[in-house]
C-alpha cells in the first residue's frame, strides 16, 4: 500500500508568542518552528499500518522557514520510507488553504492509496488540511480518528465524539484520514538514527506553485484573547501555596 | 446569492447537540442584520420531532436513513447540494467531531473562505468579522471573510444556546443530492467501557496534564488526590500515552466535568480541555508557565513547581 502522511511545520506555542509590528501575525523572526503534533501520530499510524499491512510511507511537507529537513529525518527514522518537501520562494505565514493545494498538487502525482495527516494544527485559522486535501483530490475523508486497519482496499477507522463514544467507518480507499492520535504513542527515535538517516537520505524536492494565492480572509488584527477575568495567584514558595491552597479549600467545605 | 444562512445541526444518539442551538441563536442575530434568514437545517432519520425544536427562522430537515448517523461524505453531498440551491451567504458548522470534517472541504469545494475555531460573529457596515482562536488558544484572531459567500466552523459554549431553542416548524424534503454508492460506511457506534470511576459524578477531580513530565510521577499525583478524598482525571496527552484510561480524559473529546473543585496539575489549559471543565466551582491551577491560558480561566492560580507544592499538600495533609 502506497501510504502517504501530509504534514506542517507549525510555530510552537510552548513559548511566548510575539506579534509582528502591524499586529497581524506572530513575528516570525522570534519563534521557533515545530511539527505539528498531531502530526507526529499521522506518521506513527501510517508506520502502524504499513507494519501491519505492507506497503510504504512517504512523508511530505511545505518547507515554510527551510528548517523541515530535521522534521523529515526524524519521520525516516521513525519507519517511513520516504520523503519530500515542497520549496519555494516561500514565507512564513503559509496559510492552511495554501498548504492542502501545494500538497495536494504533490500527493496527486504520487498515486497514494492512503492519505494520512493530522486532524488540526495550531495554525489553521482559515481551516484544517485534510478536508481540503480531500476535496482537491477528489477522495473521501474521515477525521478525528484514533485508529486504522487496513484490508482490501478499504480502511476500517474509529471516529471520536465527545464523552467516549465512537463511530466506526469502513472507508473505500483511496482515502484522506484526519488522525486525531495513532492507535499507540509514537514511537521514540534514537538520535544516532536520525543522525544517520540526515547523512544518507535523499529528500525529494517539489516546487510549490507559486502562483497560487489564496485570498479568503483579510487579517485585520491579531491580539492577546481578552480573556475575562484572571486567576488569583498565590504567591511564596511552594510550602506556603500548599498552605494557600488547603486554606482555600476548608474555607469551602472541601476538606 | 442570498442574505440567508445555513446552520448545520449536530446530533448524537437522537439527542440534539446543544452547539446547534448556539449556531442557530447567533445566526438569528447576523440574519437580521443583512436581512436574511437563518435557517437551520438537520439531516438525519426520523428525527423529524428534534428537528422542530429550533428558533430559527427557518428549519429544512433533510430525511433519509443514509443520513441517520453521521457520515462525512453523505453529509457533505447533501449540504454541497443546499448551498448550490440556497446560495447562502454563511454556512455555520461547529468546531466539532462531525464540522471539522465538512467546513474546510465545503471551503475548497465550493470556493468559499473558511474561518475556523471561531469564537465571535458581527456584522460591522454589512461585513462579517469573525473572531477566532489560533496557536493554541494563546492568540485572537480578526477576519473577515472576502468575497460573496463563507464558511465558519464555530467553537462550542461560544454563544448562548437558550437563544436558539424554540419549535419553529421543519420543513420535510427529501435528499437533494444522490446518496447511493458512497465510499464511506457507518458501521456501528462503540460505547466507552464501564467499569472505571464515572468522574462527571465526582466532587473532586485532580486532573493532570503534560506537565507532569512521565508516567512514574502521576503515583504522586494519585496520591495527593486520595488525601484530597478525590479522583484523577487528566487531559488529553496523558490519556493518548496510555497512562491513565480513556475514561478519565476531560475536555472536547473526553467528558465534560462541573466538580466542586478541580485542581490542575501541570495543564497548560487548551482550549480543547477548557471546553470540558471551564464550569468548576473552584478551579485552581498549577503551571510554571506564567502565561498559561489557564490562568485566564482558573480562580487562583500558582506558578511554583507542580511537584513541589503536591509534596507540600501532602505533608501538610498528613
Amino acid at each position: 500500500m502506497n501510504i502517504v502522511v501530509a504534514i506542517k511545520h507549525v510555530p510552537s506555542t510552548a513559548d511566548e508568542l510575539e506579534l509582528n509590528d502591524d499586529g497581524t501575525n506572530l513575528d516570525f523572526d522570534e519563534v521557533d518552528f515545530v511539527l505539528n503534533e498531531f502530526d507526529e501520530h499521522a506518521i506513527e499510524q501510517a508506520v502502524l499500518v504499513k507494519e501491519a499491512a505492507g506497503g510504504e510511507v512517504t512523508v511530505v511537507g511545505v518547507d515554510v522557514i527551510e528548517e523541515l529537513d530535521g522534521v523529515l529525518h526524524t519521520a525516516l527514522a521513525k519507519g517511513a520510507d520516504k520523503a519530500a518537501k515542497i520549496v519555494g520562494d516561500i514565507e512564513p505565514p503559509i496559510n492552511s488553504h495554501t498548504h492542502a493545494r501545494w500538497l495536494a498538487d504533490a500527493i496527486g502525482e504520487m498515486g497514494p492509496d492512503l492519505v494520512l495527516t493530522g486532524v488540526q494544527a495550531v495554525d489553521d485559522l482559515d481551516g484544517q488540511i485534510g478536508p481540503m486535501l480531500a476535496a482537491h483530490l477528489d477522495m473521501p475523508y474521515v477525521g478525528v480518528v484514533t485508529g486504522v486497519s487496513a484490508s482490501n482496499g478499504s480502511v476500517t477507522v474509529h471516529k471520536e465524539y465527545p464523552g467516549g463514544v465512537m463511530a466506526e467507518f469502513e472507508v473505500s480507499l483511496p482515502a484522506v484520514i484526519g488522525v486525531q492520535a495513532a492507535e499507540k504513542p509514537p514511537r521514540y527515535a534514537p538520535i544516532s538514527k536520525i543522525r544517520q538517516m540526515a547523512k544518507s537520505a535523499e529528500i525529494e524536492e517539489i516546487d510549490a506553485d507559486e502562483d497560487f494565492e489564496y485570498e479568503g480572509c483579510e487579517l485585520r488584527q491579531m491580539a492577546k484573547p481578552v480573556s475575562a477575568g484572571h486567576a488569583e495567584m498565590l504567591e511564596g514558595d511552594a510550602e506556603e501555596v500548599a498552605e494557600k491552597i488547603i486554606a482555600l479549600l476548608e474555607d469551602r467545605g472541601l476538606l | 446569492m442570498s442574505n440567508d444562512i445555513l446552520v448545520i445541526a449536530e446530533h448524537l444518539g437522537g439527542k440534539v447537540a446543544d452547539i446547534s442551538y448556539e449556531m442557530v441563536g447567533k445566526a438569528k442575530e447576523l440574519a437580521a442584520a443583512w436581512g436574511g434568514q437563518a435557517i437551520a437545517v438537520m439531516l438525519g432519520s426520523g428525527m423529524a420531532e428534534q428537528a422542530g425544536t429550533f428558533a430559527s427562522d427557518a428549519t429544512l430537515y433533510v430525511d433519509d436513513p443514509a443520513l441517520a448517523e453521521f457520515n462525512p461524505e453523505a453529509y457533505g453531498r447533501v449540504v454541497a447540494a443546499l448551498v448550490e440551491e440556497k446560495s447562502p451567504r454563511l454556512v455555520m458548522f461547529g468546531s466539532t467531531s462531525v464540522g471539522m470534517d465538512l467546513a474546510a472541504w465545503l471551503s475548497v469545494k465550493k470556493d468559499m473562505p473558511c474561518v475556523a475555531y471561531v469564537n465571535d460573529l458581527t456584522v460591522e457596515d454589512g461585513e462579517l468579522v469573525a473572531t477566532a482562536q489560533i496557536y493554541g488558544g494563546k492568540m485572537a484572531a480578526q477576519c473577515v471573510p472576502q468575497g460573496d459567500a463563507a464558511v465558519v466552523s464555530v467553537m462550542a459554549g461560544a454563544f448562548p444556546a437558550d437563544a436558539g431553542r424554540g419549535s419553529t416548524a421543519a420543513e420535510q424534503i427529501a435528499s437533494p443530492a444522490d446518496l447511493s454508492d458512497l465510499k464511506v460506511r457507518f458501521v456501528q457506534m462503540i460505547m466507552p467501557e464501564a467499569g472505571d470511576v464515572d468522574i462527571t459524578a465526582e466532587e473532586k477531580l485532580v486532573a493532570i496534564g503534560r506537565g507532569i513530565g512521565s508516567e512514574d510521577n502521576i503515583e504522586l499525583a494519585q496520591e495527593l488526590a486520595e488525601a484530597l478524598g478525590a479522583e484523577l482525571a487528566a487531559s488529553r496527552p496523558i490519556t493518548d500515552a496510555g497512562w491513565l484510561p480513556k475514561t478519565r480524559q476531560v475536555g472536547k473529546s473526553g467528558v465534560t466535568v462541573k466538580p466542586k473543585l478541580y485542581l490542575m496539575l501541570g495543564i497548560s489549559g487548551a482550549p480543547e480541555h477548557l471546553e470540558g471543565m471551564k464550569d468548576a466551582e473552584l478551579i485552581i491551577a498549577i503551571n510554571t508557565d506564567e502565561n498559561a491560558p489557564i490562568f485566564d480561566v482558573a480562580h487562583y492560580g500558582a506558578t511554583q513547581d507542580l511537584f513541589d507544592v503536591a509534596e507540600a499538600m501532602l505533608e501538610a495533609l498528613e
